[in-house]
């Protein structure tokens, strides 16, 4: 095998298109990122939980914020992911895309979920009800249901090749809708609430906030990268399970 | 302690928000390392060098117990 | 090719309408849908008057979702989508003329038929010229997002829940900007204008980006 070193980017873009190469060069991988994530979230939580000042205005509910605004940008994240990957999938027919965008789903839509239950916690205590239909909370629900819809896609059609295809075309129309939705949604807030509405995060963050969010933020974004590449590694088994399968059937 | 763990009256909140966002993760970490645990031992199930053995072995097997009964 | 083109949107409108689920069963699903939200929210007629807007937008939606798992399937169960693909006519405007048969057939009937219904919802009558006028820009937007909907679960047997499921998240500006553009409730003056015109925009953007997707879809349900 050539040392990947010896490669241009784009070649080892390429390189890691055979799924015996991409298994060789990850199975190191996992780990350390995996001790990478460990460290980050522990230092986050410690500074989250403890070494961090309560809220002026919020008190000690702030502290939902370190794990609420990194499971939104998580589920953001976890999306362009996918959309991205599922671009590469259709355009560039890398085989190894569809792969990254199907793995990149769950956990996205993880994301997405926890964002939405602490969102609500958060909002108890603040505003007085469970559930508020505001702008950004509603635009994430809209974006579960898109996360939904794709795992379902996948899991509905049996057989890969084929599924593959139909998420991605379903991923990248999704993408495109996703700015529109979040419009109108922030639209259609605007039209319905005169009053000042009060906006998560409110004013500017103090820099000893910014600390534990940026390490929880980077903790968590680890986190989507090891269990990523974790995933990818198992759909990849899943896959040639499923041909020896089929070979053997034939007889 | 108490006042650590009390939150500022928004224990109810704080330690829940946290709690559920811990047990999500790990229920990811788990499910996806039993995945590709499960999916390794299939494989390993499949190979052709394995499945070559096990059919030897049955038949090794199958003769021994016919000549033996 | 425009007469392949009109060739097939003939050809599919005279099948829905021989073979039903068109036209008529979707105006009749649309009343019942209308008839049951006051059996549930309660007889109030102030209340159903602010209501009412938003009630006959959702339910056009749900008339429109219940329509679409066929929109391709009957063809691509007898080989008939094989056959197109490999026609002189791209499979986008394939895609499209299906739309606009779906419109033809579902959509308009429902938007000729709101006033109506909204007069069971105790609609002010000034309020219709801005509904009718919102649902007939809007309801194409739903036959064209939908489409991609058919075209994803073509290949599945029992599609329609998760056709619905894929769709009901693209329906949301269409609903959000018809309702407002509808004279329905809101803070501001002016916004039924802005609602029109930005759901002219999505209709607009639908009539691209339904076909090419819906085409991409079957393409990769059919290979």
């Amino acid at each position: 095998m050539t040392d990947m070193s010896d490669l241009t980017a784009t070649q080892r873009f390429h390189a890691l298109a055979n799924p015996a190469r991409f298994m060789a060069l990850t199975e190191r991988l996992v780990w350390p990122l995996g001790a990478v994530t460990g460290l980050l979230i522990a230092a986050g939580v410690y500074f989250a939980l403890f070494a961090s000042p309560p809220d002026y205005q919020q008190g000690e509910t702030v502290r939902i914020m370190y794990v609420h605004v990194p499971s939104a940008w998580l589920g953001m994240l976890g999306y362009m992911v996918m959309a991205g990957a599922s671009l590469i999938a259709l355009v560039f027919r890398h085989p190894l895309a569809d792969v990254c965008a199907k793995s990149a789903a769950p956990i996205g839509a993880a994301f997405c979920f926890l964002a939405l239950v602490t969102g609500s916690l958060w909002g108890r205590p603040m505003w007085g009800t469970w559930w508020v239909w505001d702008a950004r909370l509603t635009s994430m629900l809209i974006l579960l249901f898109l996360y939904l819809g794709y795992i379902a896609l996948w899991a509905t059609i049996e057989e890969p090749a084929r599924a593959a295809r139909a998420a991605a075309v379903l991923a990248l129309v999704g993408s495109i809708n996703v700015p529109i939705i979040h419009y109108s949604v922030v639209w259609w807030n605007t039209l319905h609430q005169p009053a000042s509405v009060f906006r998560i995060g409110g004013p500017a963050i103090a820099a000893s906030m910014l600390l534990p969010l940026m390490l929880m933020a980077l903790g968590f974004t680890f986190f989507f990268a090891t269990l990523l590449v974790m995933r990818m590694r198992a759909e990849i088994l899943r896959r040639r399970v499923r041909v020896l399968r089929l070979a053997k059937a034939e007889g | 302690m108490q006042a650590f763990l009390d939150m500022g009256g928004y224990a109810g909140f704080v330690w829940p928000a946290y709690a559920v966002v811990a047990v999500v993760m790990a229920a990811l970490v788990i499910a996806s390392v039993n995945d590709l645990k499960r999916q390794r031992r299939l494989l390993a199930a499949l190979e052709p060098g394995e499945g070559k053995r096990k059919r030897a072995a049955a038949r090794d097997g199958a003769s021994s117990a016919s000549s033996g009964a | 090719m425009t007469r392949a083109f009109i060739g097939l949107l003939k050809h599919d409108l005279a099948l829905a309408v021989r073979v039903g689920g068109g036209g008529g069963m979707a105006v009749l699903f649309f009343l019942i849908v209308v008839t049951v939200v006051p059996l549930g929210v309660g007889p109030n007629l102030n209340l159903l008057a602010t209501i009412a807007t938003g009630i006959l937008w959702v339910a056009l939606l749900l008339s429109a979702l219940l329509t679409l798992d066929r929109l391709f399937q009957a063809d691509y169960e007898d080989g008939t989508l094989d056959l197109l693909t490999m026609g002189n006519l791209p499979l986008e405007l394939v895609a499209a003329a299906k739309a606009i048969a779906h419109w033809l057939t579902t959509g308009l009937p429902l938007v000729i038929a709101s006033p109506l219904l909204g007069l069971l919802l105790n609609l002010d009558e000034r309020n219709f010229p801005p509904l009718v006028l919102a649902m007939l820009v809007g309801s194409p937007a739903l036959s064209f997002m939908g489409s991609i909907g058919a075209a994803l679960t073509v290949s599945v047997r029992r599609g329609g829940l998760l056709a619905s499921l894929l769709v009901l998240p693209f329906y949301v500006p269409v609903l959000i900007f018809g309702v407002v553009a509808a004279g329905g409730a809101s803070a501001m003056p002016g916004a039924s204008h802005q609602g029109l015109l930005l759901l002219g925009a999505v209709a607009l953007a639908s009539l691209v980006i339904g076909p090419v997707a819906a085409a991409a879809a079957l393409r990769a349900n059919l290979r």
